[in-house]
């Protein structure tokens, strides 16, 4: 049996001393976003999410959703468990107090998802879609539809899904074919097939409520003709109470690789009755609301799978009596050293280690952006912020996407041949975890939206959100003798971004499949770069504690850990930044050069 | 009636426990700490009453260092109405507690003390039967089941062998065993509505009361290793080392 402790003392690590989040409580309406009050909430989410998901975690992959006749039903525990996580009010998190949500910050609701998709990522799907059609709502359709949807999706009575994938369009939405026809009354008839729906039918809740997108019957060819609209699984009557079962209906659920306790549904509307979200053929951008902070959830989700497969690694490192010390023997009274004492075992436990941590540090920095951006007082502040989530979206999904099912498989590795049975739950982190670099915009995809999009937007003003903090931040930091080890590659692999970041723009700007090329290397160059950033910052913060205690005190050991993980990551991790800058370097020929036959 | 709870910050029962270097005591320097969890079975028994319709006010004391009244915010936004914080720098004594406790009792007027069976830190289970004897009030141990009637509660509890059910006029005193109910989580509004709830500052000496230790710790120990066993030859050997080594048979 798998075992998860949530990792409290890293997190409030990189909230209180690396992120600052303490001055969230200076912006207006996070008036009761307290350290204090934040840590509260934390270990309360910790207990369900170590005493109520994650037990049913395994239980959850081996049973499965099941179908019969229209209807899905969770495996066994997950309705009991979802109504616990309603009741204690943590769908509403960080929704709008006016709709009965809690109102507290986003980064609070960043770092719960970490350890919801720790304990248990197919349950977290459920309240984490309904969350992304919260916002959709929230953000673009009338008061008619809020005052109706957002209470009961802030409280979990109602959950949400997006309807955007059809079986001939996926990535591409502009060809999406679901028609909505306007039936005179403000209402819209909606007819398709959609299909890789999360949640798009099970028994957790009352009513579930679809957003489509779909045509109206004049919209231009395309993107542009894309509209979105609201369908409910039970329509609503005007004293709140459901009413008529609509027409959209489960045709059938997807039998997957991972996230089986999930249910992915097949969703045909026949004619069902649904409501504009925002305005005619303005559908992208409302949905993007929802896709933004889906591609960042999703980068969680890789980050707490990545987590837990690391705690249970050490574990058995620790615990697995296999060979001996290459250095003579370290546990005279077993029968074998611990598999701890390998180096092998431990350049992939600190491969592991290093990379959970600092993703996890660059995740709250987004994370914290993202309040900076919604409730700053200081315009300037919050474009700043907001130019910095954008460019950082892409990077958060990929790349610890990546890591998530790397990491998840070294942890089967560490185990060998008991990681790949399915007793010790190793594998199903891996299965569980491929997913992420799929959905929400494939891995590639993300790429593109880097150097397509995020790159070039206004000659560069998303970087500088980068690039400017980092060159600060190297300059402050030159003459400190503490961090000189971990600055000099550093800058060293700045150098190489600096580099790449040139090349790409330059040669994308007169041939596009330059760009597309080396989108996936340079983003992975770019995160590397960007977690180094964050090692960079954890590492003068621990040397500097050490030295305030005298080397000891009450936290000097997990500072010394801090800092051996760093000096890890700057001499064992970031060095790859060097062949993917060659192969960048290397431009589109390579890649271009061999005709579609020849493969 | 008011219903009042007694807790403790103690170390959390997953922490493997560590003894300081010099043994003067356990390490509990950045160690998690939690609500007892006897205290937390005391808490929901005493919001389930209030819930009844039993209880008019729940409140909850505890002794302990400045962190402690986050224990007690823990309390609140299980349901409890309000809380006494009363400093202590280092461990108080049963006695002290009991001492302590009486004086709090005697200015709420509570209809019925709730504690946990033991601490799981010390397990000393003494405060909870001291203090209803300084009282001179019924206490019944050990609660699996509460109901509270007409003024007077009946306790079930477990006993060897069986169960044993007390009844006791009001004011009485309960300590609670893990089986009396399974502790709620709290949810979301409650942890920020307990920010606001009242939190009330008593010392030591408000309540008169010395914390003159009775007992002094000479020093702490880890639980000797066990050491690997033996094959002896035969019956007489055995015996041998039963009557000579082991001296567990004359």
């Amino acid at each position: 049996m798998p075992i998860y402790k949530a990792p409290l003392e890293d997190i409030k690590f990189v909230l209180n001393e690396v992120v600052g989040a303490a001055d969230l409580a200076g912006l207006p309406g996070y008036g009761e976003a307290t350290p204090e009050l934040v840590d509260t909430i934390l270990e309360e989410a910790a207990k369900i999410c170590e005493e109520v998901l994650f037990p049913l975690n395994q239980s959850g992959d081996a049973e499965g959703c099941t179908f019969d006749n229209g209807a899905v039903k969770t495996p066994s525990g997950f309705k009991d468990a979802y109504q616990v996580f309603r009741e204690g009010g943590w769908t509403g998190l960080s929704c709008d107090p006016a709709y009965g949500g809690q109102g507290l910050p986003m980064l609070v609701n960043f770092v719960v998802n970490e350890l919801v998709c720790s304990a248990n990522m197919s349950f977290g799907m459920y309240p984490g879609l309904s969350h992304g059609a919260y916002n959709a709502v929230a953000k673009h359709a009338d008061d008619a539809l809020k005052n109706i949807y957002l209470p009961k999706l802030a409280d979990g009575t109602w959950t949400g899904t997006m309807c955007l994938t059809e079986p001939h369009c996926g990535t591409d939405l502009g060809l999406v074919r679901t028609k909505a026809e306007p039936l005179g009354n403000g209402a819209f008839k909606i007819t398709g097939t959609k299909i890789f729906i999360s949640a798009g039918e099970h028994d957790l809740a009352d009513n579930i409520i679809h957003l489509v997108l779909a045509r109206l019957p004049d919209a231009p060819q395309g993107i542009r003709g894309i509209s979105l609209f609201l369908v409910p699984k039970f329509i609503v009557n005007p004293d709140g109470s459901l009413g008529q079962r609509n027409a959209a209906v489960c045709g059938s659920i997807e039998h997957k690789m991972g996230i089986k306790a999930s249910a992915t549904c097949t969703m045909n509307f026949d004619g069902a009755v649904g409501w504009l979200v925002g305005k005619p053929n303005k559908g992208m951008s409302a949905m993007f609301t929802m896709m933004n902070e889906a591609r960042l959830a999703v980068g969680m989700q890789g980050l707490g799978l990545a987590e837990v497969a690391y705690q249970n690694a050490v574990q058995y490192a620790r615990e697995r009596l296999q060979g001996r010390a290459l250095t003579g023997v370290k546990a005279a009274d077993k029968p074998a050293d611990p598999l701890i004492v390998h180096p092998d075992i431990r350049r992939n436990l600190l491969t592991m280690k290093a990379l959970v941590e600092g993703c996890r540090a660059l995740a709250l920095w987004v994370g914290h952006a993202l309040d900076i951006e919604a409730r700053h007082t200081d315009e300037k502040m919050r474009a700043e912020a907001a130019d910095f989530v954008a460019l950082m979206i892409p990077i958060i999904k990929a790349f610890l996407t990546d890591t998530g099912f790397d990491v998840a498989n070294l942890g089967v590795q560490i185990y060998g041949g008991h990681g790949y049975i399915r007793d010790h739950g190793m594998e199903q982190f891996v299965r569980d975890a491929r997913i992420t670099q799929i959905y929400e915009g494939t891995n590639g995809i993300q790429a593109l939206d880097l150097v397509g999009r995020k790159m070039p937007e206004d000659f560069g003003r998303l970087m500088r959100q980068f690039f400017h903090p980092v060159a600060d931040f190297m300059a402050a930091e030159k003459d400190n003798a503490a961090l000189s080890e971990m600055l000099m590659p550093f800058m060293s692999a700045f150098g190489k971004l600096q580099l790449s970041t040139v090349t790409v723009a330059t040669r994308g700007f007169g041939n596009p499949d330059e760009a597309a090329a080396a989108a996936t290397d340079y983003l992975r160059l770019f995160a590397l770069v960007a977690v180094g950033f964050m090692w960079l910052k954890m590492a003068k913060i621990a040397a500097a504690r050490l030295v305030d205690a005298g080397g000891a005190g009450a936290n000097a050991a997990f500072y010394e850990t801090k800092l051996k993980t760093a000096r890890y990551y700057f001499t064992k991790i970031l060095p790859q930044v060097n062949a993917l800058n060659i192969a960048i370097l290397a431009g589109a020929k390579p890649v271009m050069d061999m005709p579609a036959e020849a493969f | 009636m008011k219903v009042l709870v007694s807790i403790k910050r103690v170390i959390d029962y997953n922490v493997k426990i560590r003894i300081k270097p010099d043994n003067s005591g356990v390490e509990t320097q950045n160690v998690k700490m939690s609500m007892n969890p006897f205290d937390e079975i005391a808490v929901e028994e005493a919001v389930r009453l209030k819930e009844k319709g039993f209880a008019t006010e729940t409140i909850a004391v505890t002794f302990g260092v400045t962190q402690a009244q986050e224990t007690l915010r823990t309390a609140m936004a299980m349901g409890i109405d309000r809380a006494i914080y009363v400093p202590v720098e280092t461990d108080l004594q049963s006695l002290t507690v009991a001492k302590a406790l009486k004086k709090i009792v005697e200015k709420e007027q509570p209809g019925l003390v709730i504690m946990g069976k033991q601490a799981i830190d010390g397990d000393s289970g003494q405060a909870g039967p001291m203090l209803a004897g300084l009282l001179g009030w019924p206490q019944a141990t050990f609660a699996s089941r509460v109901e509270v009637a007409d003024g007077r509660v009946r306790v079930v509890r477990e006993v060897d062998g069986g169960l044993e059910t007390l009844e006791a006029p009001l004011p009485a005193l309960i300590t609670t065993d893990l089986r009396l109910n399974e502790p709620r989580y709290a949810s979301l509004p409650n942890i920020m509505k307990a920010k606001k709830k009242p939190l009330e500052n008593l010392t030591l000496a408000d309540l008169g009361v010395e914390p003159e230790p009775r007992l002094k710790m000479l020093r702490v120990d880890e639980p000797a290793k066990r050491q690997a066993g033996i094959k002896v030859p035969d019956v007489a050997t055995l015996l041998d080392k039963l009557r000579n080594e082991a001296k567990v048979i004359g």
